[in-house]
């Protein structure tokens, strides 16, 4: 159903890396993926891997929640693994059978790639699965005030966002109270032909658009009552914070990149 | 034969997940056919929940629902005409209008339905008329309409289906006392007018008293009780604990007894309880 996307879902918790300035998390994301893409050889990329494993355990996110969230992505890696088993013709072969030939190199990088997007998937899921939707756009905003210098919008970019997330889940609500509205009316959306079924979304995307609109324009008014003119002079009630977690997290992160660089330097 | 019966009926939102919520418990209940229900309970009592399982839009996590006697989600393929012999009104339901024109949108269901364009027509007519829609505004858009006008709309929309049984959720929510009072009266009527089984979810126990054969009272999930009216409200002190107010007039008279007035049955509507006291008024002055 359309309730169980999990995209971007905030998993409630007390674990350390829930605990980290929203800023650090994010700093320490990118270096994350920098570290995966650096690692040469698979002993680079087992570092990766390690990394990824321990915040993961530290995290204590359940392990069937991150299950969930890497199913999407399964086609895509079964998808490169085939095409670098099958297309990388070089190295010692192993299996030759008419034009399908698969070598010692095609299967060291697919395992390579497949755990290289593995890792990355798990990784920047940590980061949204443990940082809520405000906090996340709070400190995005932070991060870009340099480039208000340079005449970047970028409250107005950070509030846009919080807007849309926090709309996420009440346009799922919204969508499936109109769908179970319209199916209670007889409304087929499962069976048909695909013009059929395209015509089925009409009953659903009117009403959606329809109260959009409504919930942009009270939303909009509401703001207005509370005398929002934007970003100029604006405080927050929650302050961000760097605390002894996110000084341990820096040279947790900064000792495994060590590593990978290291050994990137030996092999 | 019960219209509606449940066994055992249990549904648990996202089962697995840390929030996890047993919205209906255990639940067992047989409706007959022709009564008018009335269904209390606070918000988040699983009143919506449970009347959802009745069409077939949500699938028990464990029991069973049978409309006429027939086993829902035995066979997926019987689902949509089941949604034809139970029609659901939800709340709000004028969110859910989306046709250029009004009678376009009340026939939607009876076009999903597969009836011919003249039946089609004549139970748009009828439909209208029954919630007391003028014709000239049939071709009109949803849109343009005033709140009050737009839910008759989309309650026409789920009567032209003719459904044996009428579960309405909230029907009379964010309306005036008139608009309340148009919108119940008319349920009335088509109770009386088409015999058939009708559901009002409502939070107010003035409505509920003054139009209901019998009340299904939920509370946190599980059923309290699905009696008459009176012996319900013979309860109040329980409902009360639970939250739900029982009718003012109820009250009243419940205080009057305690105070010494003999008084043998339970009073929750207003002209019963005027025709009481006129009736004990005659009586002390013929005695006087």
């Amino acid at each position: 159903m359309i309730k169980d996307i999990t995209i971007g879902q905030y998993f409630p918790g007390k674990s350390p890396i829930h605990r980290m300035d929203p800023r650090v998390k994010i700093i320490l994301t990118a270096v994350f993926i920098v570290m995966l893409f650096l690692s040469k050889s698979i002993w680079g990329l087992l570092v990766g891997a390690a990394f990824t494993l321990v915040t993961f355990f530290i995290s204590r996110i359940p392990f069937k929640l991150m299950i969930k969230s890497l199913k999407p992505i399964l086609p895509i890696i079964i998808f490169t693994g085939l095409l670098n088993l099958f297309f990388i013709k070089t190295g010692e072969e192993y299996f030759h059978w008419k034009i399908f030939r698969i070598t010692d190199e095609g299967v060291n990088t697919a395992v390579f790639m497949a755990v290289r997007i593995i890792c990355l998937i798990i990784g920047s899921s940590l980061l949204t699965y443990t940082t809520s939707p405000i906090d996340l756009t709070d400190a995005i905003e932070r991060l870009l005030s340099p480039l208000k210098k340079i005449k970047v919008p970028v409250h107005e970019l950070a509030m846009m966002m919080t807007i849309a997330l926090r709309f996420i889940p009440t346009l799922i609500e919204e969508t499936d109270k109109i769908m179970s509205a319209q199916k209670a009316r007889g409304a087929d959306m499962e069976t048909g032909s695909l013009m059929k079924r395209a015509k089925a979304l009409i009953p659903i995307l009117v009403p959606l658009f329809v109260s959009s609109f409504r919930r942009a324009e009270e939303l909009a008014l509401a703001m207005e009552c509370r005398c929002y003119h934007g970003g100029e002079g604006r405080t927050r009630m929650k302050q961000l914070h760097m605390s002894a977690v996110d000084g341990i997290a820096f040279v947790f992160t900064a000792f495994f990149l060590a590593g990978v660089i290291a050994l990137n330097i030996i092999l | 034969m019960a219209v509606i019966k449940t066994e055992n009926l249990t549904y648990i939102y996202g089962e697995g997940t840390p929030f996890e919520k047993r919205a209906v418990d255990d639940i067992s209940l047989e409706i007959n056919e022709g009564e008018m229900i009335g269904v209390i309970g606070h918000t988040g009592s699983g009143k919506s929940t449970l009347i959802q399982h009745f069409n077939g839009l949500l699938k028990p996590t464990s029991g069973s629902v049978y409309i006429d006697g027939e086993r829902l989600w035995d066979d997926k393929a019987r689902l949509r005409d089941i949604r034809f012999k139970v029609g659901l009104v939800f709340q709000y339901p004028e969110y859910q209008l989306f046709e250029e024109s009004c009678y376009k949108d009340i026939a939607f269901g009876p076009k999903n339905m597969g009836l011919s364009d003249s039946e089609i027509d004549k139970r748009i007519k009828e439909a209208a008329a029954m919630v007391g829609l003028k014709s000239e505004l049939l071709d009109k858009s949803p849109f343009e309409l005033s709140g009050g006008q737009k839910r008759r709309v989309a309650i026409a929309g789920v009567m032209a289906m003719k459904p044996k049984v009428l579960i309405l959720d909230e029907p009379a929510s964010g309306l005036d006392p008139r608009g309340r009072e148009q919108i119940l009266g008319m349920l009335k009527e088509y109770y009386e007018t088409t015999k058939s089984t009708v559901m009002i979810v409502s939070h107010s126990m003035e409505d509920i008293a003054r139009y209901a054969d019998r009340i299904l009272v939920m509370n946190k999930g599980r059923l309290f009780c699905l009696d008459e009216t009176e012996k319900v409200f013979a309860r109040a002190d329980e409902l009360t604990a639970m939250g739900l107010s029982v009718p003012q007039i109820t009250r009243v008279f419940s205080k009057l007894k305690e105070m010494g007035l003999a008084i043998d049955k339970e009073v929750y509507t207003t002209p019963y309880a005027v025709k009481l006291i006129m009736q004990r008024l005659g009586a002390d002055q013929a005695k006087g």
